[in-house]
């Protein structure tokens, strides 16, 4: 099988060698914000990643998916409020509690679907977030500023600006790697089944509960991680970083990139963040742009950047 | 007692404000099938609506009579620029399409009005005390709160179940192409429902606006608890939609009030003080975990839906 080497490839090559490419650029001209911002899309594009396995391959539309990303978040920094800093504890914890949370949450909230799951996934995240903010000790409202970032052994040391970025980017690809695995596995298969008709899978034999569940706690995990790698990287956690805005705006970026797409949710991210930068360096009110922009995309750009790009090569 | 009987009536209060939020939504949800995350905004625009034009004819009630106009009119502007091109759609499209709204009208407020939020003053004969039994006195205000709302929502029940423009809403719920070719002007129906729901978060905007302070934001906390609520109550039902917003409220505020007391019973001191506030924050959630495990489709599940 030759692989054609449409449009969609060529941008996602594209795009990631620029990633891969950027620090060097960064290095030439100094501009560390740049660097700054880089790293934040990469990190929020692990969060989409996960995100677009459940929403996009598992048909599962959670609104609360920013929880886990302020769940791993704070796992980190309790843990390193509490004087345990070292990377390889913070991490396995972080995952955990981040899985136990998906576990919970799924268990419950896939005994309903469609409007009914939105609502449900929405409506814990916020409960998470109260719990987190009602926290006096750890900050509540204020967040909780990390001292010290997660320690590993030597050489990895994550306060190197460009090493840490090279530590996201590769877990970023490897997220990317590993639900493009999963997705083409026959686990993957029976999730994608139960999106197209879930009575279906099940007369044919399939526990889809069991499947969906065990889909979910996994894009709860991963994005545990991009939360563990957020709060190093702004130092800083507060409840803010799972606000229900937040879960919008991961939904946004699996959309705007094309959902159920291999590289869709990178492409969101960049797309997403980019827009942001340029939309606020052009007005204040630059949300006043964006929001109709959605909708504008909503309407008439269903399939998102993917699908954009999937088009130009057959049309 | 009389304090219990004062957070039993603030719990009422709260229930019943709820209750005009969720049943705009449900409504909205029950017949157009469109989940409608902009809901918020157009309570937060019934607040900042109220508070300004009470400012510019210096009386309340014109003021409010004022806003409901006027949320009414965004509301049913929204409806024909852009939810009526996602009837029929994902509701995942409803969820991105409306979530851009709320940024949208967020944006719009901060650039009109500002970003340091307004407040609305009560005036004199509505800022008073009234005793409703002997030895208990309680808000005027939010006595008034709860009558307006009793009265909206037997305005509610009468509209939808006893006029030929409910009999229409209800039809267009189970069958909207067939009422459709019955020559029913399916379009204005959809609008004026649209409307409807936009005004009764408007008003519940602008009751509220005199407890709370008007800012950008107010509509996004509150709109969770509309959606918990239209999820214990059943979508698209607005007996469930009055039962759980009750539920809720009570639940909410005697929580808040108690919860600490009934802590101490059982840990020490210190415990029960930390835990209470993230707990009692918690109850309405648990509460609609434990509906949803026993019965998923929320308890009064809309028929036909």
């Amino acid at each position: 099988m030759t692989p054609t080497l449409g449009l969609r490839t060529i941008v996602a090559v594209v795009l990631l060698l620029a990633l891969v490419l950027l620090p060097v650029y960064v290095e030439f001209t100094g501009s560390r914000f740049l660097l700054t911002l880089f790293t934040r899309i990469v990190i929020l594009a692990i969060a989409a990643v996960s995100l677009n396995l459940i929403l996009g391959y598992g048909g599962m539309m959670s609104f609360g998916h920013a929880a886990y990303l302020g769940i791993g978040g704070y796992a980190v920094g309790i843990l390193a409020y509490e004087g345990v800093v070292t990377g390889f504890v913070q991490l396995p914890v972080a995952l955990l509690v981040s899985a136990l949370f998906a576990l919970v949450i799924g268990a419950l909230s896939l005994r309903t679907r469609g409007v009914y799951f939105i609502m449900i996934t929405l409506a814990f995240a916020q409960m998470t977030y109260y719990i987190v903010a009602g926290l006096a000790r750890y900050g509540g409202d204020d967040g909780l500023t990390i001292q010290k970032r997660s320690q590993f052994i030597a050489p990895i040391n994550l306060s190197n600006k460009v090493q840490f970025y090279y530590i996201c980017l590769a877990l970023l690809f490897a997220s990317i790697y590993l639900v493009w695995r999963i997705v083409n596995s026959r686990f993957g298969l029976v999730i994608q089944g139960a999106r197209s008709n879930d009575t279906r899978m099940r007369a044919i034999g399939f526990p889809t509960y069991r499947y969906k569940l065990t889909c979910f706690v996994i894009a709860g995990t991963l994005c545990g991680l991009a939360g563990a790698l957020l709060a190093n990287h702004t130092d800083f956690v507060s409840p803010a970083m799972m606000y229900w805005t937040r879960s919008g705006d991961l939904i946004i970026m699996v959309v705007l990139g094309g959902m159920g797409s291999t590289f869709g949710p990178l492409f969101g991210a960049v797309a997403l963040l980019v827009l942001e930068e340029v939309l606020s360096g052009i007005t204040e009110y630059w949300q006043i742009i964006l929001g109709p922009l959605l909708l504008l995309i909503v309407l008439f750009a269903r399939g998102g950047i993917d699908g954009l790009l999937g088009k130009v090569r057959h049309g | 007692m009389t304090l219990f009987i004062e957070q039993c009536l603030n719990g009422l209060q709260f229930g019943l404000l709820l209750f005009m939020l969720a049943a705009g939504l449900t409504l909205v949800f029950g017949i157009m099938d469109l989940v409608n995350l902009a809901h918020g905004s157009l309570y937060m625009l019934g607040a900042y609506f109220a508070a300004t034009f009470a400012a510019w004819t210096g009386s309340f009630v014109l003021g409010a009579v004022l806003a409901l106009g006027a949320t009414l009119l965004v509301g049913m502007a929204v409806e024909v620029i852009a939810m009526r091109r996602l009837y029929g759609r994902d509701h995942l499209d409803h969820v991105l399409a409306t979530f851009g709204l709320i940024l949208f009208f967020d944006e719009l407020v901060r650039l009109i009005w500002g970003a340091g939020g307004m407040s609305l003053p009560l005036p004199s004969w509505l800022n008073t005390s009234v005793r409703i039994l002997p030895g208990v006195d309680y808000s005027a205000y939010k006595l008034s709160i709860i009558l307006v709302s009793l009265a909206v929502a037997a305005f509610l029940y009468v509209l939808v179940m006893r006029t030929r423009l409910g009999m229409l809403i209800r039809a267009g719920a189970s069958n909207r192409e067939m009422i459709g070719a019955l020559g029913v002007n399916i379009k204005l129906l959809f609008t004026l429902v649209f409307g409807l729901g936009a005004a009764l978060a408007g008003l519940a905007g602008l009751m509220q606006a005199p407890i709370l302070t008007v800012q950008i934001g107010m509509g996004e906390n509150i709109l969770i608890l509309a959606f918990v609520i239209t999820v214990i109550g059943g979508i698209g039902s607005i007996r469930g939609a009055f039962v759980a917003a009750i539920l809720v409220g009570f639940i909410d505020t005697l929580g808040r009030a108690y919860f600490t007391d009934l802590l101490r019973l059982a840990f020490t001191k210190e415990t029960a003080a930390t835990a209470a506030p993230a707990l009692s924050s918690m109850l309405i959630y648990l509460l609609m975990a434990i509906v949803l495990v026993i019965r998923p489709e929320g308890l009064f599940p809309a028929s036909g839906k």
